[in-house]
This record gives structure tokens, C-alpha cells and sequence, in this order.
């Protein structure tokens, strides 16, 4: 009771807005949010987002690294998708180096990318089932996280943070059981995506969650630099995997899933089709590489990758480029160049200025939630509080790279 | 791809010569210097014009260049979803001068600029909300210029006896290293101990 009679006759109350805080510790904020909130009754008025709490100066530290140094930092971006974002950083290199990948790298990283978007997908539209109240989704969906991780683990030795693209192709082969088991995965993964599809799409709860909330127009999309699932949903067909085709994907055949109406039904409808294209990705990714076109090594042989194991122990030559590269590392010509990736999240590009040296002089890492959580204000105007977290769960945040 | 870049170029070049100070086309990808006055007009041309229609911010960031006199170059990047192109765009300003703010044509450039004020503190004009981002609240200094040291000026912890955060002026138990790895022929420019010949025994 905080105003005073203003009519005695009625007994209108004057009501003050009501400020809260969401966050910065908080389960549906998907990491340390913090949203300023200026209520009126349960409508949301007003947001502000702070952000910044989860800010570790990844673009300083960049600095003052090699290009080899610096690749792991990218894993710890989206940390949900960790070799997406390590991808952008190879290809920017490569991109100056003049680096051409090797096929059978090239359709590694695909393979692995695609992984990757079905790990980001998964635990994104489950977590969103968890934000409006469903629970069984998420324990369903991190079982089949929990496998795809050990496969990046059997690649690469780290279940998360796995530092596994290098520039010039990927760090090592993968043996021909783990691909065998990848196959068996991705055919048994259609079901358990068709068990959670059941338990969320006509769910009731879950649909008067989501349905009609969040809506976000073309014109909008394009205004506030909305890429990936965000663009995709609003029903526009823009996808850099086909529209600028980057490694390999041009040899692969997928669809692009678009949303009608660009509210969160829509954008999870859309997460859930392409894990379903994903999957197919995955499996014809793994026919090309068992065919002969797709054996061979696995990195470009030359300056910015080690020489081989067993000449290293032969060749002084090799000896010397193998200690040179690991302490000095490798010069990147002077130039500046920006590379995109479709990640998961939308397009995650890294711009790199380098001066010829062994370090980038500026490497700019363009986050796609970070241009989606800015418009957090101008979608959740006007939407009931409860809305909030499910608007959250729909743009796909992770502090790890809003952050940086 | 290049052909296509070069046509786009001599396009802008053409229709806005106010704006363009030059232009290239550099690892495939079109770069347009331009000068910072007349910056949100020539976006809105770059937004509206058929052969362009530059239809998304994709990211507005900066670099710093402490030797050169217009120390920042301001960097913007736009990617066309319909003519399928990007193109970025570099403006030089000197330190304290301000830019025109382009939220007014693209608001998704409003975080962008923040970020960019609060990493490099360039100041855009006409901002509607120009307040730090992602450094901590009442940081100072800006993290992204050359002259901030990597590790900053202050370190924070837990105070068990005042029971709240306390700042403190960065204390680093080792000196903090910056190995260069450059091998002594072409990189290294300090004298190794035991090696610093007196000038007279050379000759």
C-alpha cells in the first residue's frame, strides 16, 4: 500500500511502478544476467539488461598471445558449442595464410560442427521446456548431450573445451570405430528427438507459453541484427551455410527450416527441424569420409601446422619447425580480414587485424546472443513478467560469449 | 565474387564521392574508408539503395593505432541479405573526437557503440544511452587501448573482515611475463645477460 487515497469516493489508489531485479543469479537468466525490470502490475515496462558480469577480456588477452595461444579462448565463448566458434577463428587464418584445408579436415569439421549445433540445440530447447515449467525434457535431452560430448572427447581428448580445429585442418584423425559409433548414434538420435518433439510441441503448457509471445517481425529482425534461428524464425531463408558457403557445406544436401509467425513457438519449432537436418549433415558427412576422396591428412603440411610425428624424430628440419611453431608460432601476413560461421546461436564471425606479426594486433569477436540480448527491451515491452523467461530461453544466450 | 566486390565499390564511389576517402577490395572482401562527419547519412544511403541495400549491422568495433595522429580506426561491418555481399567501412578518428551515432538507422548499434566507448572511449554523438557495458560498475580507464596494461590497474576480493568486496591496487607476485619467442636473429631487441659486448672489444 504505498499510495495514497487519491478519490474518496471510489477509493483509487495511486500505484507506483514496481522495480525488480532478475539476476544476476538466476536459473532461467541462462548464466549471470542481470535485467532491470520496471513493472506495471505484472506488465513488463521497461528491461535493462546489465551485462558484463561473466567479462574476462578475451580480446586483450588476444593480444598478447599467439594465434595458436589463443585459439582455446574461443572454445570458452559458447561453451555449449565449443568447435563452432573455433572454426571462425581457423578460417580467419586461413583466410589470410592463403591455408587450403584438406578434404578430409574439411569434412571433419563438418561433421563436427553439426554436432555441435545438435549439443547447442538440445540443451537450448529443453532448458526453454525447463523455463516454463516442463521438466523431464532437459533430463532427456542431456542424456543425448551427454554422448555426443563423449564423442568430442574421443576425438580430441576434452569433453568441452576441446581446442580440437586447428588452423589448417583439424588436430587429429579420427579412428574409423569412432565414426562407426557416431553412424549408430545418429540413427538412433531421430526417436529420442521424436520422444521429446511428443512431449513438447502439442504439449498445452507449453504451447500458451510460447505461442504469440516474443513476436518479431522481418523488418525488425533486420533492424536489430538478428542472425541464425532469430532471422530463421521471423521466416526469412538466411542461412551462411548455403547462402556463403564456407568448407565444404555446398556438397551437402539440407534444408533451411523457417518460421511463420516469429514468435518462440516458431523459433523452437525451427531449433528442432534442423536437429533433424543436422542428423542427416552428420550422416552423410561420415559416407564422404569413408569414401577414398575422403582419406588423406588431416592438416595442410607447412608453416602454420606441425610437421608429423615420426619426422619429427627423423628430421632436424621438421625438429626445429615443431619448436618453433609451439613457442614462436607461426606469422600471419599483414592484413585484416572477417570471418563468419553459422554457429548454432546465429552468425559468430571473428575480425582479425594482424600486422604480420606472430600475434593479432585486434581480434574482434562478433557474438550473435550479444546483438540478440540488446533487443531484450524492445521484445519484452509490453509482455507479463513470467513472459520473460521464456523470451530469455528463445534468443539463446550464453554468457560466455555476450560477455567475452 | 571480386568482380562483383569491385563493381559495388566504384558504385559507392560514384553516387557518394562525399563520403568515400577510398577504397579496396582485400582478401575478397570490400573495405571503404570513410570520413566520420558524414558517416550516418552515407549508412542510410548504403541501407537504401538497390544496388546495396545493406539490410544488417553485423558489428561496429575499433582498433587502436597509438602512433598515428587520428589514433582510432572506427570499423563497421554490414552484410546485405538480399544482395548476399558484406562490406566494412573504417573511419579515422583522433582520440576525443566524437562520432556520429548511427542507432538512429541501425538500432542494433546501440550496444555496439557502448561497447566501443567502453573499451576504446570513443564518444558517439547523438547516442540516446552511452554508458559502460561490460567492464565493472564505476571502472575506470579503457581496456582495449594499447596504453592499458593487460593486467589493470586494481584486483578485487572478498574481505572477511569488513564482510564485502574491497579494490585494490593489482599486485602480481611474479613480474608479469611477455615472452616474445622471436628468435634472436630477427625479433629480439634486449641483450641477453653475459652477452652485452662493450663497445671497444668489437674493434
Amino acid at each position: 500500500m504505498d499510495g495514497k487515497f487519491e478519490d474518496a469516493m471510489t477509493g483509487e489508489q495511486k500505484i507506483r511502478n514496481f522495480n525488480i531485479n532478475f539476476g544476476p543469479q538466476h536459473p532461467a537468466a541462462h548464466g549471470v544476467l542481470r535485467l532491470v525490470l520496471e513493472l506495471d502490475g505484472e506488465i513488463v515496462e521497461r528491461c535493462d539488461p546489465h551485462v558484463g558480469l561473466l567479462h574476462r577480456g578475451t580480446e586483450k588477452l588476444m593480444e598478447s598471445r599467439t594465434y595458436l595461444q589463443n585459439l582455446p579462448y574461443l572454445d570458452r565463448l559458447d561453451y555449449v558449442a565449443p568447435m563452432n566458434q573455433e572454426h571462425a577463428w581457423c578460417l580467419a587464418i586461413e583466410r589470410l595464410t592463403g591455408v587450403e584445408v584438406p578434404r578430409r579436415a574439411s569434412l571433419i569439421r563438418v561433421l563436427y560442427s553439426e554436432i555441435g549445433r545438435v549439443l547447442n540445440h538440445l540443451l537450448n530447447v529443453t532448458t526453454q521446456a525447463m523455463d516454463v515449467g516442463a521438466l523431464t525434457p532437459p533430463l532427456w535431452g542431456f542424456e543425448e548431450r551427454e554422448k555426443l560430448m563423449i564423442f568430442y572427447e574421443r576425438a580430441c581428448g576434452a569433453r568441452l573445451h576441446a581446442a580440437y580445429f586447428r588452423p589448417g585442418g583439424v588436430h587429429q584423425d579420427l579412428p574409423p570405430e569412432l565414426l562407426d559409433d557416431i553412424e549408430t548414434w545418429a540413427h538412433e538420435f531421430p526417436p529420442v528427438l521424436k520422444d521429446i518433439d511428443g512431449l513438447l510441441t502439442e504439449n498445452r503448457i507449453f504451447k500458451q507459453r510460447n505461442a504469440d509471445i516474443g513476436v518479431i517481425s522481418q523488418q525488425d529482425a533486420l533492424d536489430w541484427g538478428y542472425t541464425g534461428v532469430m532471422v530463421r524464425g521471423s521466416g526469412m531463408a538466411w542461412d551462411l551455410r548455403r547462402a556463403q558457403p564456407y568448407e565444404c557445406y555446398d556438397e551437402f544436401d539440407f534444408q533451411v527450416p523457417v518460421g511463420k509467425n516469429g514468435d518462440c513457438y516458431d523459433r523452437y519449432l525451427v531449433r528442432m527441424e534442423e536437429m533433424r537436418q543436422s542428423t542427416s549433415i552428420i550422416l552423410q558427412a561420415i559416407e564422404k569420409l569413408r569414401a577414398p576422396e575422403g582419406q588423406g591428412d588431416i592438416l595442410a603440411r607447412g608453416k602454420v601446422t606441425p610437421p608429423k610425428r615420426g619426422e619429427m624424430k627423423r628430421s632436424m628440419e621438421a625438429l626445429i619447425h615443431h619448436f618453433k611453431l609451439y613457442t614462436e608460432g607461426f606469422h600471419v601476413p599483414e592484413g585484416e580480414v572477417y570471418a563468419a560461421v553459422e554457429a548454432p546461436k546465429g552468425e559468430f564471425g571473428v575480425y582479425m587485424k594482424s600486422d604480420g606479426s606472430n600475434k593479432p594486433y585486434r581480434a574482434k569477436l562478433r557474438a550473435p546472443g550479444f546483438l540478440h540480448l540488446q533487443s531484450m527491451d524492445f521484445i519484452a515491452g509490453g509482455h507479463q513478467l513470467a513472459d520473460i523467461a521464456a523470451i530469455l530461453g528463445s534468443l539463446d544466450i550464453v554468457f560466455g560469449e555476450v560477455d567475452r | 565474387m571480386t568482380e562483383a566486390l569491385n563493381e559495388l565499390g566504384q558504385h559507392i564511389e560514384m553516387k557518394r564521392p562525399d563520403c568515400v576517402v577510398a577504397w579496396d577490395v582485400s582478401f575478397g572482401e570490400l573495405n571503404v574508408d570513410v570520413a566520420p562527419s558524414n558517416l550516418p547519412g552515407f549508412v542510410e544511403f548504403l541501407k537504401a539503395d538497390a544496388n546495396c541495400r545493406f539490410s544488417t549491422l553485423i558489428d561496429v568495433t575499433a582498433v587502436d593505432y597509438p602512433e598515428r595522429e587520428k589514433r582510432f580506426d572506427v570499423v563497421y561491418h554490414f552484410l546485405s541479405m538480399y544482395q548476399n555481399h558484406r562490406i566494412r567501412l573504417r573511419a579515422a578518428v583522433r582520440d576525443e573526437e566524437m562520432v556520429p551515432s548511427i542507432v538512429e538507422q541501425f538500432p542494433a548499434a546501440n550496444w555496439l557503440e557502448r561497447e566501443v566507448f567502453d573499451m576504446f572511449g570513443i564518444m558517439f554523438s547523438g547516442h540516446p544511452d552511452l554508458r559502460r557495458i561490460l567492464t565493472d560498475y564505476g571502472f575506470r580507464g579503457h581496456p582495449l587501448r594499447k596504453d592499458f596494461p593487460t593486467t589493470g590497474y586494481t584486483e578485487v576480493r572478498y574481505d572477511e573482515v569488513e564482510k564485502r568486496v574491497v579494490y585494490e591496487p593489482v599486485q602480481l607476485t611474479q613480474e608479469y611475463r611477455q615472452f616474445d619467442f622471436m628468435s634472436p636473429w630477427e625479433g629480439a631487441e634486449y641483450i641477453l645477460p653475459g652477452d652485452e659486448k662493450p663497445e671497444e672489444a668489437k674493434g
